[in-house]
């Protein structure tokens, strides 16, 4: 009980702080202006977050695009075919082990190879590819996980109507799963929109808006970081702004998880 | 509808193989009467299109019955079943009864190749579905199956579907026959004696029934794909008496039909339903014969220390 109180003090210290902090710079123009790069000055020159907002959710919608399916279909062939066979022990090790590198590491892994490797400069998608690295592991394995807790006898029932294999886990298996699966990926979401290392040398940072992941793209977790750095007490201020907005958008994924979790027939 | 449309693949590979089984005129759904019994030639048009709305004229057409001829499976290099020889009778309902552990549901999961399914699992031998062999190489094991149906220990409805969709599965799995679904749900349904109870509530979840209407439903899953022989792994374990007596004369109603073999932990229930009774143990088979023959005048002294309670 007494642990309990003092693993929560941190906790609330933080949301308290994040609220004190972060409501104060809430305005109307905090969400729709760009940050103007004028952070010297501060006052109402500074700007707001929206390339920051957008920013990430482009780099993470894309991301979730690629690792998502390739997630769920590894999973999938984990399950359904390679089951116990050494490739697959073999792949569920290195999705350990990827699931455990540190999100800097899959940065500087694209840094090296599409960065430095090619000759060219930073972009949204590359740093989409950084964080869709990062979520692989976690969409793979939270997959396998729910697609085990899928009992055999539906797969038997489906098999013994005379279904293929790929139909069974097309019709039966995935609908069946499906709302552990989606909880996974949320989760998985959630967690890479968090995430500033990975974005750093690869998608860098930027003050406009920019709907083209090609280019310079700013995000929620860098713009905290170049803030938080700077001087001025306006911009501090926006740093305390972005976090408790990327705090909230967070938490808005996780409830949406949880409640897909309650939905879920398997639990 | 051609009359060569329900010639699937299966059918032409078969056809190949055993000319002699399979005249051309076998597949035309006009005619299933005419059809010569079982084998997994036309897995689709099968002797059960008489299910509930037979065409007046039509004679009732006849299920193949099942040969299991020196039939050994294994989980990994464990020999399980022992070599078995068993013939299960067409329009007859066989039970499989023996102690715990004996072989009985493998025995029947080697029937429909649903065995082999289990990681390391294989068998060996031959079983005859109304002269073909379903584990001929040249076999689709898709036909094997849609031939022969299955109806587990537990009600296992589809999660996700509605007590329609539950019925349709079959038939949308397979990809392929997906006109007059309505009504081949409906005569599924009928068949398994569930249509007057589900009628007004086909788009509710499948998972809501009662327990027992769940196991029908099951029943009604498997008819729905016209199977010509249905493999039943203890379908009343989990159920209670009512919803039990209401299985056992469907199991009645339903060997017009199909050929049916029910493994069971329940004798009372083999002595009910079944014409013929198998005994296993150890994994061989002790005994087959005439259910009432078996429980009166066993021949083996072991399956009479059974069947009288002296173990298992």
């Amino acid at each position: 009980m007494a642990a309990t109180i003092v693993a929560l003090i941190p906790l609330f210290l933080i949301l308290y702080y994040l609220v004190h902090k972060g409501l104060g710079a809430w305005k109307p123009t905090f969400f729709t202006t760009d940050p103007t790069g004028n952070t010297f000055f501060g006052g109402a020159h500074i700007g707001g977050i929206k390339s920051a907002i957008l920013g990430t959710i482009e780099m993470v919608a894309l991301a979730a695009a690629i690792s998502i399916p390739i997630g769920i279909g590894v999973a999938v062939w984990l399950v359904e075919y390679g089951r116990d066979s050494w490739f697959a022990n073999t792949v569920r090790f290195f999705t350990d082990v990827m699931t455990g590198v540190p999100s800097i590491v899959f940065g500087l892994f694209v840094y090296i190879v599409l960065i430095v490797g090619t000759g060219s400069t930073y972009a949204g998608y590359k740093g989409s590819i950084a964080l869709a690295l990062l979520m692989l592991p976690i969409v793979t394995r939270a997959g396998e996980v729910v697609l085990l807790l899928v009992p055999n006898s539906l797969r038997e029932s489906a098999l013994a109507l005379g279904a293929p294999r790929w139909r069974v886990i097309g019709s039966v298996v995935l609908p069946t799963a499906l709302p552990g699966l989606l909880t996974g990926m949320l989760l998985a979401v959630a967690r890479a929109a968090g995430e500033t290392a990975p974005l750093l040398f690869t998608a860098a940072a930027a003050n406009a808006t920019s709907l083209n992941l090609g280019d310079f793209m700013n995000s929620l977790p860098v713009q905290i970081y170049n803030d938080i750095t700077k001087p001025t007490t306006a911009v501090v201020e926006r740093a305390w702004g972005a976090a408790l907005t990327l705090v909230l958008m967070i938490l808005i994924l996780n409830m949406a998880a949880r409640l897909l979790a309650r939905r879920n027939r398997l639990a | 509808m051609t009359p060569a449309d329900p010639r699937s693949k299966v059918v032409d590979m078969d056809a190949e193989h055993q000319p002699e089984l399979q005249p051309r005129e076998a597949a035309a759904p006009e005619a299933p009467a005419d059809a010569p019994v079982g084998g997994l030639r036309q897995p689709i048009v099968p002797a059960a299109s008489t299910a509930g709305g037979q065409a007046p004229g039509e004679t009732p057409a006849t299920a193949p019955a099942v040969q299991v001829q020196d039939l050994r499976a294994y989980y990994g290099d464990s020999l399980q079943l022992k070599g078995i020889d068993l013939e299960f009778r067409a329009n007859e309902v066989t039970a499989i009864i023996g102690p715990s552990g004996c072989g009985k549901s493998t025995l029947i999961r080697c029937i429909n190749r649903m065995h082999e399914e289990i990681p390391g699992a294989h068998a060996e031998g031959r079983v005859l579905l109304g002269g073909a062999d379903v584990y001929d190489p040249s076999v689709d094991v898709v036909a094997v199956r849609r031939a022969i149906g299955m109806v587990f220990q537990k009600p296992n409805p589809f999660p996700t579907m509605s007590v329609f969709d539950n019925v349709a599965a079959g038939l949308r799995l397979s990809a392929r026959r997906r006109d007059n679904l309505d009504e081949k749900v409906e005569e599924a349904l009928r068949g398994a004696g569930l249509w007057g109870e589900v009628s007004d509530r086909l788009g509710q979840p499948g998972i809501g029934l009662s327990g027992g209407q769940q196991q029908r439903l099951c029943i009604a899953r498997s008819l729905a794909v016209n199977p010509q022989v249905i493999l039943m792994d203890e379908p009343c374990s989990a159920l209670d008496p009512i919803a039990t007596l209401k299985i056992e004369e469907l199991i009645d109603e339903l060997k017009a039909r199909v050929t049916i073999v029910i493994v069971t932990h329940n004798m009372q229930q083999a002595a009910r339903v079944a014409d013929r009774t198998a005994f296993m143990l150890s994994g061989e088979l002790v005994e087959v014969g005439p259910t009432e023959t078996i429980f009166t005048q066993p021949s083996d002294p072991r399956t009479e220390e059974y069947v009288t309670g002296k173990f298992g």
